[in-house]
């Protein structure tokens, strides 16, 4: 589904990501874990078309086509969602409205008619009890005046709407409470099938508690250094990164 | 940050749909202004010898007065000697029905994508067009009468009902009220008057078509609406002008008088040539517009949405002089590449227990700079007085200006007034995350520009609503990256 080769990435000419590779297949979840400043944000970004970076080498190839060479919108249509590490508010554009026309645009790629107002209804209701989101967030402009937790919720009931082919959730636990954790970790884990593909950002080892990942992978200085299954974040938990940080730099 | 701008520049730059022009002969007027001027034109209008020494009185406290440099826009100095005051398309008879009308006026409307014929059908709007400065046709005008409201031209007004027309002009803008109102009261070619009799509650929206259409020619428009005694009238305005590489001045004048338990609804929508992506050319729109709420319980509405013009200059205002009396204004004003707007309202608390309300929404795109400038003040009787006011900017881009001067004078203890403020910008990380939803950065725009300005679009009636949506759009086509 995905695969991102030999990835060289900078941004005012500084090279955050330096030979990144990674291959994701459908029904997978991957966790990205590691310190501060290893480039795990560029990374989500880059995938999601930010501007900002300048790509130098390497390939992303996402179901047979090259995604760099997409515009950030047609990306977010081919399936590509990018869940937030900061969601930012849209003034004056209520949520509703927001996903009615984010949803529409996604269906036409698809060749789908657009939902009419009261279907459209129905599938917003469904899908924000699935992230237990407060119905009347929905009248509200975008994340504005928005708790962290509400935010990373809205994040993940979007995600729920658009039924993306492959989500990247950037450090979509940060700042949360065990509660909205259990609620985000859930509304991933019951969109997961055999069809679709998660990336997970985290620092920590708390949320894949409750995302199992199939494979563990540890970035550092702007490349995936160590990579594993579930039981490798247990073990960064409890050792710590810089075990990983002395064996990488040892080597170079 | 390049790449922003690069973007913005595309969608701020879309060209103007509207410039043409139109190749209709003009009887004008000598270049300059001077009291020969306003002679020729009173003559050539016929108009009785007191509506002449109104004029008059008129270009002579003009000529005693000083153009005002307080607003916050700039621009090279208007050479009044170098316009010419009047252009009329040549006189025809009288017309009876629209194929008597100059086909290639028709033609113009038509690009406008005004269908006057359906307009006249399926809106059931009165459309009284203004074509370079004379109504070429009214039309309804009959079956308004039955009701006997008059909807006709100021020149018709002027010859047809004098003792309304002398009784009501310049007594809500006086002659002497500003520099602008001095000069349109001395050289104003035409305009619109109206007036709803008792207890009349006029069917239809007015509606009024202004169009500059001759090189060089400022247009003074005059429009007088009288709302009698619990009568309730809707009108609406709305403008596009040609292309022009040369500035025009519009001064126009427009008085509201509403007396008791009347109620006037007053929407605008402006679109007048902007001028150039390099800020050459484009209207300089000076305007005077004023109500009065002269009966209790009266009200006046003024919803407006200015997207047009190099310059604007404009503060619809209400005077608040019945008891429990109530002034809205509600306003869009978009400014993009060079545009400069100073606009607002005045709100005069006059009578016991009055109310109003402004909420102005401020959008600039490109180099430009919007204003919103406002007075609210309360007079030592307004006992009771009530003020709420909104003032909202919103910034595409890094290389546009939002201003917002608010000018409370309250001299009542028992007044209230409020007042409320924000800007909020569209930048780079908003669009990157409507991108991420699969929205186009146009799409997204108009997302935000149209929630933004909800509560005033609601306010207009709702064929002007999607109009004034997709003005916006036009306006704001490819401004934001």
């Amino acid at each position: 589904m995905l695969s991102i080769k030999d990835l060289h990435a900078s941004i005012n000419g500084k090279e955050i990501l330096k030979g990144f590779g990674l291959e994701v297949k459908p029904g997978e979840v991957h966790a990205i874990m590691g310190p501060n400043g290893t480039g795990k944000s560029t990374l989500a970004n880059i995938l999601a078309g930010k501007q900002d970076y300048d790509v130098t080498e390497g390939t992303v190839t996402f179901q047979g086509k090259d995604l760099l060479d997409m515009a950030p919108e047609e990306r977010a249509r081919e399936g590509v969602f990018l869940a937030f590490q900061y969601p930012v508010e849209i003034p004056g554009v209520s949520i509703a409205n927001f996903m009615k026309a984010s949803l529409n645009e996604v269906r036409k790629h698809r060749d789908l008619q657009p939902l009419d107002a009261v279907e459209f209804l129905k599938v917003m209701k469904e899908k924000m009890r699935f992230v237990e989101i407060d119905e009347k967030l929905m009248r509200r402009a975008v994340n504005e005046g928005f708790s962290g937790g509400e935010k990373k919720r809205n994040e993940i009931f979007q995600m729920a709407m658009l039924e993306p082919t492959l989500s990247i959730l950037d450090e979509t636990d940060s700042g949360l409470d065990i509660d909205a954790l259990r609620i985000v970790a859930n509304g991933v884990n019951k969109l997961k099938n055999e069809n679709n593909a998660f990336i997970v950002i985290t620092h920590y080892q708390r949320l894949l508690d409750y995302i199992v990942p199939d494979f563990v992978h540890v970035m550092y200085n702007g490349r995936i250094v160590k990579s594993g299954g579930k039981e490798l974040a247990l073990e960064l938990e409890a050792k710590g990164y810089d075990w990983i940080k002395q064996e990488v730099d040892a080597t170079v | 940050m390049a790449e922003e701008i690069d973007i913005i520049d595309q969608v701020t730059q879309s060209d103007y749909k509207y410039g043409f022009v139109t190749n209709v002969e003009s009887d004008n007027a000598k270049v300059g202004l001077s009291e020969d001027t306003v002679r020729f034109i009173s003559a050539k209008k016929n108009e009785p010898e007191w509506m002449l020494e109104w004029r008059l009185k008129a270009y002579k406290a003009w000529l005693q007065m000083t153009e005002p440099t307080w607003p916050n826009v700039h621009y090279p100095k208007i050479d009044y000697q170098k316009i010419i005051y009047y252009a009329a398309p040549k006189p025809k008879k009288v017309l009876n029905s629209l194929d008597e009308v100059d086909p290639e006026i028709l033609e113009t409307f038509k690009k406008l994508g005004i269908p006057m014929e359906e307009q006249k059908i399926l809106a059931g709007v009165a459309v009284d067009v203004v074509m370079d400065s004379v109504s070429v046709k009214t039309t309804y005008k009959e079956k308004l009468k039955e009701l006997g409201i008059i909807f006709c031209s100021m020149s018709d007004a002027i010859k047809d009902y004098p003792e309304l027309v002398q009784k009501y002009i310049g007594s809500v803008v006086p002659v002497r009220d500003n520099y602008f109102a001095a000069l349109n009261s001395a050289v104003f070619s035409d305009g619109s008057f109206c007036y709803i009799p008792k207890g009349t509650r006029c069917p239809m929206e007015l509606s009024t078509y202004f169009r500059i259409n001759e090189a060089n020619t400022g247009q003074f428009e005059r429009t007088l609406l009288i709302a009698d005694e619990g009568s309730y009238v809707s009108y609406l305005e709305g403008c596009t002008a040609p292309m022009r590489d040369e500035n025009q001045l519009h001064a126009a004048v427009v008085e509201l008088v509403a007396m008791d338990n009347a109620e006037i609804k007053y929407s605008t929508v402006q679109n007048w040539y902007p001028g150039n992506k390099e800020g050459k050319g484009g209207i300089y729109n000076f305007v005077t517009k004023r109500g009065i709420c002269q009966g209790i319980n009266s009200k006046i509405s003024w919803t407006q949405v200015e997207t047009g013009s190099a310059i604007t200059w404009k503060y619809p205002s209400v005077v608040l002089k019945g008891e429990n009396s109530i002034g809205e204004f509600y306003s869009v004003a978009v400014t993009n590449n060079y545009q400069q707007a100073d606009t607002g309202t005045k709100m005069i608390h006059i009578g016991k227990n009055t109310r109003s309300r402004i909420v102005s929404k401020g959008i600039s795109a490109g180099k430009s700079q919007n204003s919103y400038r406002g007075l609210v003040k309360v007079n030592p009787n307004a006992e009771n007085a009530y003020n709420f006011s909104q003032c909202d900017s919103l910034l595409i881009g890094d290389r546009c200006g939002a201003h917002t001067f608010p000018y409370l004078e309250v001299s009542n203890k028992s007044a209230k007034v409020e007042h409320e403020a924000t800007t909020s910008k569209i930048g780079e990380d908003i669009l990157f995350y409507c991108n991420q939803r699969g929205l186009s950065t146009e799409t997204a725009v108009q997302l935000i520009i149209n929630g933004y300005c909800k509560e005033v679009f609601q306010h207009l009636p709702m064929e002007f609503a999607a109009e004034a949506q997709k003005l916006l759009a036009v306006s704001l086509e490819g401004s934001v990256g």
